[in-house]
C-alpha cells in the first residue's frame, strides 16, 4: 500500500509542478493558491484504495477548501543575509533539518552558509502534499516535498531578482542573475538581504522557471549536517530538554496490563515523598506531579493503584503463537490472486513453511515526553512528534478548541521510528488531559520502562507460505496466509488504507513481491485478530516482517532448487526492473560468489519498499551458536539523489536498527504482562555488534524514493541466508537463535 | 549541598538519593546530558567525573562533593574540541539523543588510549546506544579525534619550543 502510494509519487510531482501561485484580487494581501495541487495531490491519499468515483468525491470536496500557502511559509530572507528555511517536516535522525534546506536553497540560489532552519508551527499549509496532514513519515519527505520546495526557493528568488531590477530601474529581469546570494546585472551587484525588503512588497510571479538538474549546486553533492554543532555540543533542544516558567514534571502510572482500568487508588505516601505537589486522575491512568522528574518518579513508585485488569490479563505469547497458527492453516481475506492456487499446491510437491515475528518497541533513546500549557487563548505543546496535523485537531477536539489554538512547538525529536506518528495522539493527549486536570504547566516524561512497556508495539506476526516448483526451479503455485494485527484499524486512515478487509501495511511487500510477476498462480491472504494490545508501524512497517518472510522463503525455494541464491533471484526478476539493478550492483561490489574468509558464509536479500529497491549482502560466521555479522553491502535505487551522505546514514542506520531486531529484540507477554522493561533485557544493536556497512547508490533518474526505512527490511533475510549458507540451519523465526 | 560542575561551584538544594542526572538537568538546568535508561544501561547521561567516564542516571549527586564533575557542555569551547571537531567532519549525528554521552565516552577513551583500534573503541563504546546506528561513524570519528588531538599536542608543543 505504501508502495502504490510511492508510485503516485511521480503525479503528486506533476500536479505540484503545475502549481500556479495566483494575486488574490482585492484586500491587498497576497496569497498563493495550489490552483491544482490541492484537489489532485489530497485525491491522492485515498488514491490507492477508493474506487475512482469515490476518490473523486473526495478530491472535490477538498478543492471547496484549497490550501494556501503564502509565498514566504517555506523561507525568509533577512536583511543580515540569513536564509530561513521553515521545515514541515521533524528531525528525528534522518537528515530532513540539512536535505530539504538544501533543495530550497539550490533553487534560491543563496550561500548556503547563511542558510538556517526552524521547525515550522503546526498549519495547514505544511500539510504533507500526498496525504493531507502534516506529517513526518513512511520515508515521504524528500520526494513529496520537492516539487513543492523547489517551487518555494525558485520563487523567493525570482522576488528577490525582481525587487534588484526595480532598484535599479531596469526594464525587465532578463539581464539580471543570480549567485550565491547575490543578484547581479552587469556591473550592478546587491545582496539578498538588501533586496529582501523590497521583494516582500511585490506581487508574486506568475511562473517562475526551475533549475535544470545539471545547474544544481547543492541538490546530489555531498553535504554535511546542518545540526551537527548543536548535537555534539548538548544545546540541541529536545522535548525532554523544554524549560518553562512554573513547570511541573509528571510522570503517570499508567495500565499495567493492556485494556486495565483504575479501581482506585491512594495518594497518601506519593505526596508525603519530598517535591511531590500533586496526584491527578486521567484517562491513562494516574499521574503525579513533582517539582522535579526524581520526586514526581519517587511519588509514583510510592503510590499505591488498584487496577481492574480485565481480559487483557489473559494474554501471553504462547497463546497468541497457538491462535494464529490456527488461523494460518485456513485462508484468510484475500490480497492477491491469480490462478486457483489449492489445485496447483494439490499439483506438485510442495514446500511448506511457517515464519514469525515478535511485537517489537522503537524504543528511541529519548523516551516519550511532552509538555503541555493550558490557557486562557488555547494550548501550547511543545514535544518532538511527527504528526503535528493529526495532534492539533486531536487536542483541538478535545479541548473544544479550534486547530489554530493549539500550538505546537515541535523540538528535535531524540528518534521516531513510528513512534512518534501516534494516531491518538497517546503521548501528548496524556499531556493535555494532565495540564488541564491540575490547571498547571507540566512535562510528563515517561521512563524507558514505561516506553517499553507502553504498547504501539510493532505487531506480532505470523506467516505460512506454501509453495511448488516447476521442472526448471522456478516457483510453480505460491501461497503466503499472514496473520497479524491491523495497524490501522480504528484510526482515522482506516477508509483509506483498509479494503476488503485487507490492511495494506499488512501485506506490503508480499502482496506485491515483484516475485509473483513470475508465479503463474498464486495467493496472498490475510487474518487481522485484534486485541487490546495497541500495535502501531514500526520503521518499515509490514516490510519489517514481508521483507524477512519473502526473501528468506525465496531463498529456501533456490536451494529446494539446488540453485544459486543470486542467479536464482536474477531468473525470476526482470532484467531491467529497479530490484534487478540493486540486486546485481550489491552482489557485484561483494564479490557474490568469491571465496570468504574460513568459516564465513554470505546471505543475499534484495526487497523494495517506500519507492525505494535495496539489495544487501551480509558475511557472516557462527560460532558458539553467535551469529557475529562482519560486513553488509547495500545497494540502493532510490531515484535521483538529494544528499549521499543522507543516504549512506540512512542506509547504515536502517541495517543497524534491523539487525537489532534480526538478532536480539523481542517483547513477550505472560499474563498480560510485556516481560521485558529496559535495554538488559529488550537487547538492541550495540557498537561491537556493528558490522562494516559499504553504501552503493544505483545512478538512477527514476523517480524518488524514500531513505528512511527501506535500508531495514533486507537485513534480517540477508543475515538469515547467510547462517544458512554457514550452517544449514534455516531459521524461521526473529530474533534469530540457532538450535 | 554543594557541586562543582564545568568549572563553577553550584548550591543545590536535593534529595540525598536524587542521582546526579537529574541534579544537573532539573536543578542546575544543564540539561545537555540525557536521560535514556535510568539504570546504567545506554549511556546517554555519561559525564565525568574527576576525568574518569560515569552514569550520571546512578549516581547519587551527594557522593560528589568536592569532586570535578563535567558534562557535555564543559568540554571545549562552542564546539572546538577535537572529539566534538571529528564528529562534524564524520558527519556523525543522526536524531543526536544519545550524542552528548558517546562524546563524553570517547574524550574518556581518547585521554586512556590516545591510539585506540577499531577493537579499542568497540570495547569502550559499546556501554553506549545509538538507536539510529550511528556507530560506524562515530568509529571514524575517534580515529579522526585521535589524529586531531595529536596534530593539537604537536602544535601546542612547536609553540612552546619557538616561544
Amino acid at each position: 500500500m505504501w508502495r502504490n502510494l510511492q508510485d503516485l509519487s511521480g503525479v503528486a510531482d506533476e500536479s505540484a509542478r503545475t502549481v500556479s501561485l495566483l494575486r488574490e484580487s482585492g484586500g491587498g494581501s497576497r496569497r498563493a493558491f495550489l490552483k491544482t495541487g490541492a484537489a489532485a495531490s489530497v485525491g491522492l491519499v485515498v488514491a490507492c484504495f477508493m474506487p475512482p468515483g469515490m476518490r473523486r468525491a473526495f478530491a472535490e470536496d477538498v478543492a471547496k477548501k484549497p490550501a494556501q500557502i503564502p509565498p514566504n511559509a517555506f523561507v525568509r530572507v533577512a536583511p543580515d543575509n540569513s536564509v530561513t528555511v521553515l521545515l514541515k517536516h521533524s528531525e528525528m535522525g534522518q537528515g530532513v533539518w540539512t536535505s530539504i534546506p538544501m533543495v530550497v536553497a539550490d533553487e534560491l540560489d543563496c550561500d548556503w552558509a547563511k542558510v538556517k532552519v526552524e521547525h515550522a508551527p503546526a498549519a495547514p499549509e505544511y500539510a504533507h502534499t500526498v496525504f493531507g496532514v502534516q506529517m513526518t513519515g513512511g520515508s515521504t519527505s524528500t520526494w513529496e516535498s520537492f516539487a513543492q520546495l523547489r517551487q518555494a526557493g525558485a520563487t523567493a528568488r525570482a522576488l528577490l531578482i525582481a525587487a534588484a531590477a526595480k532598484k535599479w530601474h531596469l526594464a525587465g529581469t532578463a539581464d539580471c542573475r543570480t549567485e550565491n546570494g547575490f543578484v547581479i546585472c552587469a556591473d550592478k551587484k546587491a545582496s539578498y538581504g538588501e533586496l529582501a525588503e523590497a521583494a516582500a512588497r511585490l506581487p508574486m510571479p506568475a511562473d517562475v522557471a526551475l533549475k535544470k538538474p545539471e545547474e544544481f549546486r547543492l541538490i546530489g553533492k555531498p553535504t554535511r549536517r546542518l545540526d551537527s554543532k548543536a548535537k555534539v555540543t548538548g544545546t540541541a533542544e529536545f522535548g525532554i530538554d523544554v524549560k518553562r516558567p512554573d513547570l511541573l514534571v509528571a510522570t503517570v502510572a499508567r495500565a499495567p496490563v493492556f485494556g486495565a482500568k483504575v479501581k482506585s487508588f491512594d495518594a497518601t505516601k506519593a505526596k508525603a515523598v519530598p517535591g511531590v505537589v500533586d496526584v491527578v486522575q486521567v484517562p491513562s491512568g494516574v499521574a503525579v506531579l513533582g517539582k522535579h522528574f526524581w520526586a514526581a518518579k519517587q511519588g509514583r513508585d510510592a503510590l499505591v493503584v488498584d487496577w481492574n485488569l480485565g481480559d487483557g490479563a489473559r494474554i501471553s505469547t504462547e497463546g497468541l503463537r497457538a491462535e494464529y497458527r490456527k488461523l494460518a492453516q485456513a485462508k484468510g481475506a484475500v490480497a492477491k490472486i491469480a490462478g486457483d492456487v489449492d489445485a496447483a499446491l494439490k499439483a506438485g510437491k510442495v514446500i511448506d513453511a511457517e515464519y514469525e515475528v515478535p511485537f517489537l518497541a522503537h524504543a528511541p533513546m529519548e523516551p516519550e515526553n511532552c509538555t503541555a500549557e493550558v490557557n486562557a487563548d488555547g494550548c501550547d505543546i511543545w514535544t518532538g512528534t511527527q504528526f503535528q496535523g493529526v495532534d492539533q485537531m486531536t487536542v483541538a477536539k478535545r479541548l473544544e478548541l479550534k486547530p489554530e489554538q493549539v500550538r505546537i512547538h515541535t523540538t528535535f525529536l531524540g528518534g521516531g521510528f513510528g513512534r512518534r506518528a501516534n494516531p491518538q495522539s497517546d503521548f501528548i493527549m496524556e499531556a493535555v488531559e494532565i495540564a488541564k486536570a491540575a490547571k498547571q504547566p507540566i512535562k510528563v516524561v515517561w521512563t524507558r520502562e514505561d516506553d517499553i512497556h507502553g504498547g504501539y508495539y510493532r505487531p506480532m506476526w505470523l506467516s505460512h507460505l506454501r509453495a511448488t516448483l516447476a521442472k526448471d526451479g522456478k516457483p510453480a503455485a505460491w501461497a503466503h496466509t499472514i496473520v497479524g494485527q491491523s495497524i490501522f484499524a480504528g484510526t482515522l486512515f482506516a477508509g483509506a488504507f483498509i479494503k476488503d478487509g485487507v490492511d495494506g501495511a499488512s501485506v506490503e511487500g508480499a502482496a506485491d513481491s515483484p516475485y509473483l510477476e513470475a508465479v503463474p498462480v498464486h495467493r496472498v491472504d490475510l487474518h487481522s485478530p485484534t486485541s487490546p494490545i495497541s500495535v502501531l508501524w514500526w520503521r518499515s512497517v509490514g516490510h519489517s516482517h514481508t521483507g524477512f518472510v519473502v526473501e528468506s522463503f525465496v531463498d529456501e525455494l533456490a536451494h529446494a532448487a539446488k540453485q544459486d541464491p543470486l542467479k536464482y533471484r536474477q531468473a525470476l526478476l526482470p532484467e531491467k526492473s529497479r530490484e534487478r539493478l540493486a540486486l546485481d550492483l550489491a552482489a557485484e561490489k561483494f564479490g557474490w560468489g568469491k571465496p570468504l574468509a574460513k568459516g564465513h558464509a554470505a546471505g543475499i536479500a534484495v526487497h523494495a519498499s517506500f519507492g525505494s529497491y535495496v539489495a544487501q549482502v551480509a558475511e557472516v560466521s557462527v560460532s558458539d551458536k553467535k551469529i557475529t555479522v562482519h560486513r553488509v553491502v547495500c545497494a540502493i535505487d532510490c531515484g535521483p539523489v538529494v544528499n549521499p551522505l543522507t543516504i549512506e546514514a540512512q542506509m547504515q542506520s536502517g541495517i543497524a536498527f534491523g539487525l537489532g531486531a534480526a538478532l536480539h529484540s523481542e517483547l513477550t507477554l505472560k499474563d498480560g504482562r510485556i516481560e521485558q522493561s529496559n535495554f538488559h533485557n529488550y537487547v538492541v544493536l550495540r557498537a561491537n555488534e556493528m558490522p562494516r556497512v559499504e553504501v552503493h547508490i544505483v545512478p538512477s533518474t527514476d523517480k524518488m524514493g524514500g531513505v528512511g526505512e527501506p535500508g531495514t527490511p533486507p537485513i534480517a533475510p540477508a543475515v538469515a541466508n547467510a547462517v544458512f549458507a554457514a550452517t544449514g540451519q534455516r531459521l524461521r523465526r526473529l530474533p534469530l537463535r540457532l538450535a | 549541598m554543594k557541586l562543582h560542575v564545568n568549572g563553577q561551584e553550584h548550591e543545590v538544594d536535593a534529595p540525598a538519593d536524587m542521582p546526579l542526572l537529574w541534579v544537573l538537568r532539573d536543578l542546575i538546568g544543564l540539561t545537555g546530558t540525557k536521560f535514556g535508561c535510568g539504570m546504567a544501561q545506554c549511556g546517554a547521561c555519561t559525564v565525568h567525573v574527576d576525568g574518569v567516564a560515569m552514569r550520571s542516571c546512578i549516581t547519587p549527586a551527594v557522593a560528589l562533593a568536592g569532586k570535578q564533575i563535567t558534562t557535555i557542555e564543559g568540554i571545549g569551547h562552542d564546539g572546538d574540541h577535537p572529539v566534538q571537531r571529528a564528529w562534524i567532519e564524520a558527519d556523525v549525528v543522526q536524531c543526536g539523543y544519545c550524542q552528548s554521552g558517546q562524546i563524553m565516552a570517547a574524550v574518556a577513551l581518547l585521554k586512556q588510549k590516545p591510539q585506540p583500534t577499531d577493537a579499542d573503541i568497540d570495547a569502550a563504546m559499546s556501554g553506549n546506544i545509538c538507536r539510529c546506528g550511528t556507530y560506524q561513524r562515530i568509529r571514524t570519528a575517534v580515529h579522526r579525534a585521535a589524529e586531531l588531538t595529536r596534530t593539537a599536542v604537536a602544535t601546542a608543543e612547536e609553540t612552546r619550543h619557538v616561544a
